[in-house]
């Protein structure tokens, strides 16, 4: 029941988009159209939920502090954590190339809809936020996987309703200096405020 | 013989250009205003918008940008030649991060407290898009030097943007500016019925975006820059 309710709260209330602006560029980027914006919020909640608990699985056996106590008295003091940001985006950027090449392999049809947009996905900071997020509330194993895979979904739900928006606008008349980037953003403003309703639940 | 005169002519050309000549100069202003990185090529929003609730943070955060931006052009730049293409993405990532985790590492040390108020967002320059945006399209194929001016004008186009946000969420939000009571001491030379009522929308994310959608209106209407 906790994990449930940490799932809901990653999806809606603490949403990636609007709560922490994470993963921002890609979500004004690819939000033209409805297909591109489903392929890539799917890639995203993909690779969230493999790099979470990987990356949780590295803080806890190497970069924490007391962490490599298992290896023998001598390394019980060491704290390795200031390593975690290029620790991280290693794996991270690892982990991207791997699963695009075992999808590349096996899944054909998966890798068409999903292909380019992995290698985007390296630097989106959706990704990295995700695995700093977790590494700072010191979540464990299991609540790690809920959380990756739930703050995936809140940014698949947020871009592909924007992207159903989008595809809607073209047939208004925005003002000139407006279009594009400064309506998108009025919008994300709107769309975060139906979001803030969420806020009042009490998980 | 022809080609050694050749060279000297390039030399020479080399010479002619001055430290801060008008296309350098270009390199730093361009990036302000009509080619802003967030207004209008629409990168590093991400990280721009989460600490603009109050000034002081901001300034940190841009200081650290213009410092992250500068040095991983400058030594990707002094680096072009020698990185094979194929693997450039996780070299830049890897100095990227290295820096990063200095800027963090000297926060930690000398503010605590703004520390602990970026929290990840310091964590999160490594996948601003300024950054790697203008490592991979200028500082690998130019020169250190002029790389180093392309890196400050982007990361002055960065923080600028960013001050302005933070400077209405802090005042309409707050009442407030890098901590100073603005609205106070305004209501207070009206007398005690008088007070101004601080906007509570302004503090929460809505209002970053709200206000940045307004920036770029005014900022597009004046260079009459129309997206398609």
């Amino acid at each position: 029941m906790e994990l449930f309710n940490l799932g809901i709260r990653s999806i809606f209330i603490d949403n990636m988009v609007f709560a922490y602006f994470l993963g921002m560029c890609s979500f004004l980027a690819v939000s033209k159209k409805v297909s591109t914006a489903l392929g890539l919020g799917a890639a995203v909640i993909f690779v969230l939920t493999i790099t979470v608990p990987l990356n949780w699985v590295l803080n806890e056996f190497v970069l924490k502090e007391g962490a490599l106590a298992f290896a023998g008295e001598t390394f019980a003091a060491v704290d390795l954590s200031f390593l975690r940001f290029i620790m991280f985006i290693a794996i991270i950027a690892a982990m991207v190339q791997l699963v695009e090449m075992i999808i590349e392999k096996f899944a054909p049809a998966l890798y068409g809809a999903l292909g380019i947009f992995l290698p985007l996905i390296a630097v989106n900071c959706a990704i990295l936020g995700g695995s700093l997020f977790m590494a700072q509330r010191d979540y464990t194993l299991a609540e790690a996987t809920v959380y990756g895979f739930g703050s995936g979904t809140g940014f698949f739900l947020a871009i592909v309703a924007l992207a159903a928006i989008r595809e809607k606008l073209k047939y208004s008349h925005v003002p000139n200096g407006l279009k594009g980037l400064g309506i998108t953003m009025l919008i994300t403003g709107l769309m975060g405020i139906a979001f803030m309703s969420f806020m009042g639940i009490d998980l | 013989m022809s080609t050694e005169t050749a060279e000297k002519v390039v030399e020479e050309k080399k010479d002619v250009e001055a430290l801060l000549s008008k296309r350098r100069k270009k390199l730093i202003t361009d990036p302000l205003v009509d080619d802003n990185p967030i207004t209008i090529q629409v990168l590093g929003i991400c990280s721009a918008l989460a600490v603009t609730t109050q000034l002081q943070p901001t300034m940190i955060m841009a200081l650290s940008v213009i410092f992250v931006i500068v040095m991983a052009n400058l030594v990707i730049s002094v680096l072009r030649n020698k990185i094979p293409s194929r693997v450039r993405i996780i070299v830049q990532l890897a100095i990227v991060a290295t820096l990063v985790t200095l800027v963090n590492e000297v926060l930690k040390a000398f503010a605590y407290d703004m520390y602990k108020e970026l929290s990840v967002f310091v964590g999160l320059i490594i996948t601003n898009c300024i950054v790697m945006g203008r490592l991979e399209a200028y500082a690998m194929g130019n020169k250190p030097y002029d790389a180093i001016l392309d890196g400050f004008g982007s990361g002055l186009g960065y923080s600028w943007i960013i001050l302005a946000v933070a400077f209405f969420r802090e005042l309409l939000g707050s009442g407030s500016l890098f901590g100073v009571p603005i609205y106070d001491s305004i209501s207070g030379l009206f007398g005690e019925d008088f007070s101004l009522a601080t906007n509570g929308l302004m503090v929460s994310p809505v209002g970053a975006f709200i206000i940045l959608g307004l920036i770029i209106w005014v900022q597009r209407s004046k260079t009459g820059y129309v997206e398609h």
